[in-house]
């Protein structure tokens, strides 16, 4: 889709190439994040970590390991799917309410260029949030264990996971938003985020399912993205390895699906009249 | 070649709880704009004028119709880059400083990085915002955003600048600044179409102007034209307390003002009332010859032509 129109701009040395503007775009959008202050988050964030480790230090011996990690990451998954619904939702419409992106794209920015940079913009923003409460969960982690151990490297393939469910999220967000009010994408996006996380028990139940409420329930339960999947947070806590064979499956399932998604919201955006 | 060529562009907005009803904001607008020119654009609130420059650059898309800006179609990526756009009301991100603002639009126009950091510099000089470049927009008042909105308009060095409402809120100097901008912009070869309701403004900078009102393009014609229209009549302005009767029979319609006296009489008598004056030995101080203003072309546009008319009754047919 997009080849063809990057020959039609090859002409032009003006133009200038649509990777930079996409960059370009996604760092304005990660220092507005920063500006507005979102990453205030963590001090939040800090703050239930290091309470919960210091309780759990205090009161139990064994359990101390598993109570971190699972507090932890779950911190980590929820925190961030917040500020993916709510930036998401408002990443392109707040843009056309407040109509700066009449000077954006009368400038040689194609409508999807400036989607898609959004999108980075914001992905890049829940990386660098993400990246930092690794840091206090792998602190906390350090102060009940006091030491690492080799298992503690599943820690880091969960938190990569979870990243992969942002990018899912942010683009989910994104697409709803291109077509319904801030709402309305926030309510679908978090209700998509809660099915997701139930998939593999849907398509359990679709699987003992008979005739018509079968069908349904495959159908909504393979559409749905698979937030099941992208939780290895129990797994982990516990101890257990992932398998690479899982790795390699949720990457390709989250970057597929994300590009779905933002493929359709450029297909609706592009066609939109602004207001 | 043609700065802008519209060929019948058209917009209906959908309006009403389920988006059925079509609203016609333009009616197939046909203009051309050559290069080098200075257009206005006018007409009353609600007219098109704002619809026809979205449509142009690309943020609604017509109903029918199409436009090639100097020489490709609009929807030409490489059009873009030649363009600048001030949208009436600008607003920007208020996270950002006016200086951050410019760059990153610089970036977005493909200014090379070499020399972007002084081109923005001269630019925020250029419309007098140097003292606040480093201030977050979400501080600057309205008349700051549209000089900020300029600077970016014409950050790129665009051949061709749409500008709508470019002296809305400003102050007087401000306003001044901005005619003295587009006579620059002029002087630099460059296209300028820009909407306005201030018909001084437009008869001090516009080769042509076109008139709009109620989606339909009413009229076209070039100011020098307009306002060299004669109507026959002079005006005399002499020192008197009150009007000389030899002046009335002549025809004049006088009003006395302190002790100075304003008549306009026909072309014809122009020799005959100079003499009244001299035979009462009063002092004349200018006679000028009675021109049509733009704003007399401006008005006699918006009446309602025939096809107008019967356009509306139709639609009062309709709806009933
Ligand atoms: N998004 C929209 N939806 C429905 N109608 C619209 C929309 N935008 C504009 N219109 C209608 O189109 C017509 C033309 O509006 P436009 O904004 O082009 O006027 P304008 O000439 O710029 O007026 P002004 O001088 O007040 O800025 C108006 O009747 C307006 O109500
Ligand atoms: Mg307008």
């Amino acid at each position: 889709m997009n080849s063809g129109r990057r020959n039609a701009n090859a002409g032009n040395p003006n133009a200038g190439n649509a990777n930079a503007r996409i960059g370009y775009i996604a760092f304005n959008t990660f220092r507005e994040a920063v500006r507005d202050r979102v990453l205030y988050n963590l001090i939040a964030f800090a703050l239930l970590l290091s309470g919960a480790s210091i309780l759990v230090g205090e009161i139990s011996i064994d359990v101390e390991r598993l109570v971190v990690v699972n507090l932890g990451l779950t911190a980590v998954s929820l925190f961030g799917v917040v500020i993916a619904i709510f930036i998401g939702i408002g990443l392109v419409s707040k843009e056309i309410d407040k109509r700066t992106l009449y000077t954006v794209l009368s400038r040689p920015v194609r409508r999807w260029e400036f989607v898609v940079g959004k999108f980075f913009g914001l992905t890049g923003t829940l990386v660098v949030n993400t990246v930092l409460m690794a840091i206090g969960v792998l602190l906390a982690l350090l102060y009940v264990a006091h030491r690492f151990e080799k298992m503690d490297a599943w820690v880091l393939v969960a938190l990569y996971f979870i990243v992969l469910q942002f990018l899912i999220v942010c683009a989910l967000a994104l697409f709803f938003s291109s077509f319904s009010t801030p709402l309305m994408s926030a309510v679908f996006t978090f209700a998509l985020f809660v099915i997701g996380s139930l998939a593999e028990d849907l398509r359990g139940f679709a699987r003992i399912t008979q005739g018509v409420g079968g069908w349904i329930a495959t159908a909504v339960a393979y559409l749905v993205p698979n937030f099941s999947a992208l939780n290895v947070i129990s797994q982990v806590a516990h101890g257990d390895a992932v398998p690479g064979r899982l790795i390699l499956y949720n990457t390709l399932y989250a970057l597929l699906y994300s590009a779905m998604a933002i493929s359709g919201a450029v297909l609706i955006f592009q066609r939109r009249d602004l207001k | 070649m043609a700065a802008i060529e519209i060929l019948d562009l058209e917009k209906s907005y959908l309006v009403g709880f389920w988006r059925k009803r079509p609203k016609l904001a333009l009616r197939s607008l046909r203009l051309t704009i050559e290069e080098g020119e200075v257009f206005g654009f006018l007409g009353p609130n609600g007219a098109g004028k704002t619809t026809t420059l979205k449509l142009l650059m690309g943020l609604v898309f017509p109903t029918a119709g199409s436009a090639r800006i100097l020489g490709l179609d609009m929807d030409d990526p490489r059009v873009k880059s030649q363009i600048g756009f001030l949208p009436e009301q600008p607003y920007f991100y208020d996270h950002l400083t006016a200086r951050e603002l410019l760059n990153y639009y610089g970036q977005l126009s493909g200014v090379p990085a070499k020399g972007r950091a002084a081109r923005v510099e001269q630019m925020l000089a250029r419309v007098g915002l140097s003292d606040s470049a480093g201030m977050q927009l979400r501080k600057f008042s309205k008349g700051m955003l549209q000089r900020l909105g300029l600077a970016q308009a014409i950050l790129h060095d665009p051949k061709l600048v749409f500008l709508d409402e470019p002296m809305s809120g400003l102050d007087p100097m401000g306003r001044r600044e901005v005619r003295d901008m587009i006579q620059e912009l002029r002087h630099e070869g460059k296209t300028v179409f820009f909407s306005t309701h201030i018909l001084s403004d437009a008869e001090a900078l516009c080769d042509r102007v076109g008139i709009i009102h109620q989606g339909e393009l009413r009229g076209v014609g070039a100011v020098a034209e307009v306002t060299s229209q004669k109507q026959g009549k002079v005006e005399i302005v002499f020192c008197a307390q009150a009007v000389p009767a030899g002046l009335t029979s002549l025809g004049a319609e006088a009003r006395v003002s302190g002790d100075m006296v304003n008549a306009v009489l026909p072309e014809e008598q122009q020799d005959a009332a100079l003499e009244v004056l001299r035979r009462e030995r009063l002092k004349l101080i200018s006679l000028t010859p009675v021109r049509r203003s733009l704003e007399e072309y401006y008005i006699q546009k918006l009446r309602p032509t025939e096809g107008q008319r019967e356009r509306e009754e139709d639609r009062k047919g309709v709806g009933a």
